[in-house]
């Protein structure tokens, strides 16, 4: 099976995330970058799909010169090869031009099935694997926790409020996943030495013969408002602390 | 020109969900701002009657497509007659809730009209005749301003964010054909299997009462149950609490777990790791009861109380009781 897992590079969970002065993006100093948490879900059910029916996996990403590292933690985990598109024009694209980019990408790898996470942590989108999967035409099973395959189809669980879906979808398709899917595996050292040596495309934009015209623009970034430092219930006595907590609730903040 | 406010009414089971009237209420004032009508798209299996509530919150036209395809929710049959009907007609905005089926329609249609959307947003506004939209990024650690130069510009809202003000107008049904071909929808719902509890899910809460690791164990939780119970919240749980098997996953709150956003939220035994903060931040009032003074939750808490969990959480159970 030909099997495509798309991985983004995004900071650290615990980074300190810094707006610039002017508004204009945060400032990119000091910052850990890691694999976008929900993508190593996607890589564990790619490698994992391999594992059981055969093929190979390949990891995309779009991202300056510093996201082939997320690339190379996905090699070292057990994908065979990469393609990284780096271009300028696409830093901070928005999800059209991104997922357009991908979609060029992925087509030459006539894929079978295609992993995405369900939003990746930094801008919180949520929004380029169902755009890949339009642009590409296939159907979607988005935010899945589990995933049966069957000949040429999977049946995949996703959770909705108050429910859970039981979805059956023909293969190709796209699968964006949340946690709890499974349990995604370390790097193992030997996995990091060999992944050294598995090929990487490098594409820019003509390359892949797209055009990239924006949709979106973020025209400002502003810190979080400030949460105004709130009351410690002072005493030693539980239960008078308790009743202090459900007056303030009541007729200060007016919620119970 | 592109014309008009556009949202997606979302239904299950033939009702109207929440997050519709919040739509359709921010829709209207952005549509009176422009001096525009607002439109609703309304898809469903026996729907019809529905369209005067929509109505009841500002909405002007209700565009319905009935069919048994639609009796289900799914991204096939949905996106395409969403898409067909808002392109039509040239919608200039289009506004749907950031609820599980919200995200998943929303997405699929910024492929499908080719344009940029601004995902679970919290605040909107028009500036320069054009949506502006305003969203959490980074985990609520900074904000962003998005823009969209092509039509129709837009926007998920996040569930309980954004207040239903009536508004009544005469929601005038329009039927449209939706044109779908059963032979190109691809995905099947299979089976739907309901939470059994029947409790409100945790995006929708309008309070929640979250416990973490300092629960110790997975009998605790009945402490927090009755809580709930009393003051009508929804429980929640930190990832250390999921991760040791005490709660279902989809309980967990934070950065990999849900994004909540109630009225009321209190985190017992939650130290307020970045991760947990990242998903209940813009709860509109914050407790924590936590025995470390230190714990990093009581820097976001409005109401702090620092002791043992144990004795304080059923004294909390007691007082509420006595006036609820
Ligand atoms: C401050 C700021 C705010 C922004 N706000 C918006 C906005 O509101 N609307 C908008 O359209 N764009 C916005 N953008 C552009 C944004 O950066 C995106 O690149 C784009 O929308 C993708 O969204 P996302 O990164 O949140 O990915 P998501 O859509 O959340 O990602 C979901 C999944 O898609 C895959 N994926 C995503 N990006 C890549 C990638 N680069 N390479 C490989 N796989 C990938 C991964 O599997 C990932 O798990 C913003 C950018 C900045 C800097
Ligand atoms: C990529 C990534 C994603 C993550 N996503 C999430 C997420 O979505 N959600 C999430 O919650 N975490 C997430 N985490 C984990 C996060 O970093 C923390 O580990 C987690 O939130 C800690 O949970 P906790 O507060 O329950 O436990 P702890 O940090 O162990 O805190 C327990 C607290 O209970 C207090 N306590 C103990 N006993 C009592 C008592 N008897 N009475 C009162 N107080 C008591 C202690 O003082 C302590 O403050 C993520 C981490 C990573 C790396």
């Amino acid at each position: 099976m030909n099997i495509v897992a798309c991985v983004k590079q995004v900071p650290d969970t615990e980074a300190l995330i810094k707006v610039k002065p002017d508004g204009s993006g945060i400032d990119e100093g000091g910052i850990k970058w890691v694999m976008n948490p929900y993508d190593e879900y996607a890589v564990e059910e790619a490698l994992k799909l391999k594992e059981a029916k055969g093929g190979e996996v390949t990891i995309v990403t779009v991202g300056p010169a510093r996201a082939i590292e997320s690339i190379r933690t996905a090699l070292a985990m057990g994908a065979e090869k990469g393609i990284h598109i780096s271009d300028p024009a696409l830093d901070n694209a928005d999800a059209y031009n991104t997922a357009a980019a991908l979609a060029a990408a992925i087509k030459g790898v006539n894929p079978d099935i295609i992993y995405c996470g369900m939003r990746a942590i930094d801008d919180d989108n949520g929004q380029v694997g169902s755009v890949l999967a339009e642009l590409l035409g296939l159907p979607q099973v988005t935010v899945v926790t589990k995933i049966d395959y069957e000949e040429g189809k999977i049946k995949a669980v996703k959770p909705i409020e108050g429910a859970q879906l039981l979805i059956e979808s023909p293969l190709p398709c796209v699968v964006t996943a949340q946690k709890g899917l499974n349990e995604p595996r370390y790097a193992s050292l030997p996995g990091i030495m060999k992944a050294k040596k598995k090929p990487v495309d490098v594409k820019d934009a003509a390359a892949l013969g797209v055009s990239v015209a924006p949709k979106s623009k973020v025209a400002k970034m502003t810190p979080p408002p400030e949460r105004a430092p709130g009351k410690i219930i002072a005493g030693d006595d539980p239960a008078a602390k308790a009743a202090e907590l459900v007056r303030l609730l009541r007729e200060e903040a007016k919620v119970i | 020109m592109a014309k008009g406010v556009w949202i997606v009414a979302e239904q299950r089971d033939g009702a109207l969900r929440k997050v519709s009237f919040e739509i359709a209420s921010a829709a209207r004032k952005l549509a009176d701002e422009l001096g525009v009508e607002v439109c609703a798209v309304l898809l469903g299996s026996g729907v019809e009657g529905l369209a005067p509530e929509l109505g009841k919150y500002g909405v002007d036209k209700v565009y319905v497509a009935d069919d048994a395809a639609f009796a289900q929710y799914t991204t096939d049959a949905y996106a395409a007659a969403v898409a067909k009907v808002v392109k039509e007609n040239d919608g200039a905005i289009l506004l749907l809730g950031a609820s599980v089926q919200g995200k998943d329609l929303s997405s699929r249609l910024v492929g499908a009209l080719a344009t940029g959307m601004a995902s679970d947003c919290v605040e909107l506004g028009i500036a320069d005749g054009k949506l502006l939209a305003k969203r959490p990024m980074y985990a609520g650690k900074c904000f962003g301003e998005v823009v969209t130069d092509v039509t129709p510009q837009m926007a998920s809202l996040r569930p309980n964010v954004f207040a239903v003000v009536e508004n009544a107008k005469a929601g005038e049904v329009v039927k449209f054909d939706a044109g779908l071909d059963a032979g190109a929808l691809k995905t099947k719902v299979l089976e739907v299997q309901k939470d059994a509890s029947g409790k409100v899910d945790l995006t929708e809460a309008d309070k929640i009462v979250s416990g973490g690791r300092g629960m110790k164990g997975p009998e605790n939780y009945t402490i927090l149950e009755e809580l709930a119970g009393v003051i009508g919240a929804t429980v929640g749980a930190s990832r250390a609490s999921v991760d040791a098997g005490w709660r279902p996953q989809s309980d967990q709150v934070g950065q990999t777990g849900k994004v909540v956003s109630p009225n009321l939220y209190v985190a017992c035994g939650i130290s307020g790791a970045i991760q947990h903060l990242a998903g209940m931040s813009s709860s509109k009032y914050i407790v924590a009861i936590n025995k470390d003074p230190e714990a990093p939750i009581f820097a976001k808490a409005d109401y702090g109380i620092v002791d043992d969990l144990f004795k304080v959480v059923p004294e909390i159970t007691n007082a509420a009781k006595k006036i609820m």
